[in-house]
């Protein structure tokens, strides 16, 4: 059972308990077995979830929740930490602004025993200076994951932002929401799209609010996207 | 008042200018969320907006609406130019904020009275 899209005290919108430590424990209550940590434009606390949840046997897999230039979310997820990393060089290129904490909040740059080992002056809430088709093919060249986040949701989601799916557009999967039935979706947006369900949480208890279940040989990146592919007897459970 | 006519007395910077610039304004919308122009924008209406995805001219097209007009000096995609030459959709720019060109185009198109 994976909850791919979490935040963490990273975003300044989360709340500050969402730290590594306590996110992990969460997870081991709510019986999660892979993460997502999909902070807004940045990765910076994906490596402390990493360390605390891999002590609980969850696997996380790092990630960002992109702003792209026409403010549409898209989740970016990797198997590996560098590819997160490179990614957030990438982004963090091409953002503008610094955080205003008293507007916006703070955005706490966490270790694996919920010190504070400092603050991210980025803007994180802003949209980076990249098209949406750019956020994809950078993720996808990093053998990354490219899903849109709360696909189904007018503020910042994908139909919400630009009505519909642009043609050609190299998405992984969808993230709908629990106000959106899987068959509603099917008939908005064509049968084609794999279908994930996350909890977007930025607190502890929203934390595998919604989930998705999949049939995989190992809690793998690459098996998820077999997953997603219906490929090599890994699919979506529910 | 013609699409054509406006287009000149608001000093537009075309991009992709073939197309129906004869055609007669009914009116404008401003907004950035494809998902409420294609909602509430009407046929023949002006579009003003600040996204320049390529979904901008399929929403033109789809609503039957007289010309886009991207607002500080905004460029056009190169995929969203080329589907507009395309389509012959009228894709102009200016360098107003939304809230003046909204008013100006309020302002020509009633009369000059609120």
């Amino acid at each position: 059972m994976a909850d791919l899209h979490i935040h963490t005290c990273l975003s300044p919108c989360a709340d500050v308990e969402m730290s590594p430590l306590r996110i992990a424990e969460e997870a081991r209550r709510k019986r999660l077995e892979i993460l997502g940590v999909c902070d807004h434009n940045s990765a910076e606390n994906a490596a402390a979830v990493a360390e605390a949840a891999g002590r609980l046997g969850i696997r996380v897999l790092p990630g960002m929740e992109i702003t792209s230039r026409e403010e549409v979310h898209i989740l970016a997820l990797f198997e590996e930490l560098e590819a997160a990393l490179s990614m957030q060089a990438e982004i963090y290129a091409h953002l503008a602004g610094e955080n205003d904490e008293t507007v916006f909040g703070p955005q706490i740059i966490a270790d694996a025993e919920d010190g504070v080992t400092g603050f991210c002056p980025k803007l994180l809430l802003n949209a980076a200076a990249l098209p949406l088709e750019g956020v994809v093919d950078r993720i996808r060249s990093r053998n990354g994951l490219a899903i849109a986040a709360h696909a189904d949701r007018e503020s910042f989601g994908l139909l919400g932002q630009l009505g519909f799916i642009p043609e050609g557009l190299a998405l992984d999967a969808l993230e709908i929401s629990a106000h959106l039935s899987t068959a509603e979706a099917r008939e908005r947006y064509g049968p084609a799209w794999p279908l994930i369900r996350s909890s977007d949480a930025h607190a502890l208890r929203d934390i595998g609010r919604a989930t998705t279940s999949f049939a995989l040989e190992t809690a793998a990146l690459g098996e998820i996207r077999m997953a997603l592919g219906g490929i090599g007897g890994r699919h979506i459970l529910s | 008042m013609k699409f054509s006519d406006l287009a000149n007395r608001l000093g537009l910077t075309p991009h992709q200018s073939q197309g129906r610039s004869d055609i007669e304004v009914s009116g404008a919308y401003t907004g950035d969320l494809l998902s409420d122009v294609m909602a509430y924008s009407r046929e023949k209406n002006v579009w003003v907006t600040c996204q320049t995805h390529e979904n901008i001219v399929a929403v033109a097209k789809l609503k039957n609406l007289a010309a886009i007009i991207l607002v500080n000096s905004r460029r056009p995609d190169e995929a969203t130019l080329r589907r507009a030459q395309e389509e012959s959709i009228l894709l102009y720019a200016t360098s107003d904020t939304a809230f003046i060109m909204t008013g100006r185009l309020y302002t020509l198109l009633n009369s000059g009275t609120l």
